[in-house]
């Protein structure tokens, strides 16, 4: 296996909608997570010389952001006193043991499985979306995240609109095989 | 009434962006009938679609980076 290098000038057009979706799904708002990738960013630089070459670029960057994403935790939770466990008991006293059945977890529910598939998901989706072509991908963004309208995107790239539409197919194509195997 | 499969690709595509007309649509489904390529891509298409909505994708916006980018370039 080849060492790694690192490339700072290139993090931030490679990694930075990466970084900050791992974040979002964490902290749950968009600017804190972007402070954190901005730290991520800074503490990579200063520690870029104690890379050793054994992971490849972006594993490091995701290793550096989970210790800010805990630091995160850690700082709020001084803050504000510890972590706090809230019940609410039920009003009606005449319900006779009823009420038990509600704070049992429901066997059928998904509920909590969601946000983690949907996190996995954006992971996946983000990371076959960084193996497009560049132009293809910009597009993309663009228009299914952004979800900018056709026209504003053909003016601020300088294509006609059956350009868009053949690099919005191509794109879409791409992903489409991309996520095959585990997600279709 | 009869349209090729690039063009029923391209109003397929067009329809995940709710940007197709109710006539474009027609056109599709009467290819879709026709066409098991076709409509066999038109399904994947569709669940590409609601993955992408499903996983609430986030950037950030060119603004952001190019910020994040001087910053960067101050630390070095």
């Amino acid at each position: 296996m080849t060492a790694h290098q690192l490339h700072p000038d290139n993090w931030v057009d490679l990694y930075a909608d990466y970084l900050f979706n791992y974040a979002v799904t964490r902290v749950n708002d968009s600017e804190i997570a972007k402070d954190l990738v901005q730290d991520t960013f800074i503490a990579g630089l200063k520690s870029a010389k104690n890379f050793k070459g054994e992971a490849a670029e972006r594993t490091w960057l995701i290793a550096i952001l989970k210790r800010k994403v805990i630091d995160h935790y850690r700082k709020i939770n001084s803050k504000n006193g510890k972590a706090e466990v809230r019940m609410s008991f039920s009003s009606q006293t005449d319900s006779e043991g009823a009420w038990l059945e509600e704070r049992i977890a429901d066997p059928n529910s998904n509920f909590e499985n969601d946000a983690l598939v949907n996190e996995e998901l954006g992971i996946a989706i983000q990371n076959c979306i960084s193996k497009l072509p560049k132009k293809q991908a910009q597009v993309f963004i663009m228009k299914t995240i952004e979800g900018m309208e056709t026209e504003d995107i053909c003016n601020a790239l300088g294509i006609n609109a059956s350009n868009l539409w053949v690099m919005i197919h191509r794109a879409r194509t791409g992903l489409m095989g991309c996520l095959n195997q585990n997600w279709f | 009434m009869v349209i090729s499969c690039e063009k029923a690709a391209n109003i397929c595509d067009k329809a995940q962006y709710k940007e197709a007309s109710s006539w474009e649509k027609i056109k599709l489904k009467f290819h879709l009938l026709m066409c098991k390529t076709c409509a066999k891509h038109s399904v994947k298409n569709k669940k590409l679609t609601s993955l992408c909505n499903q996983a609430r994708l986030a950037v950030l916006s060119e603004e952001d980076k190019r910020k994040m980018k001087d910053t960067c370039a101050k630390a070095k």
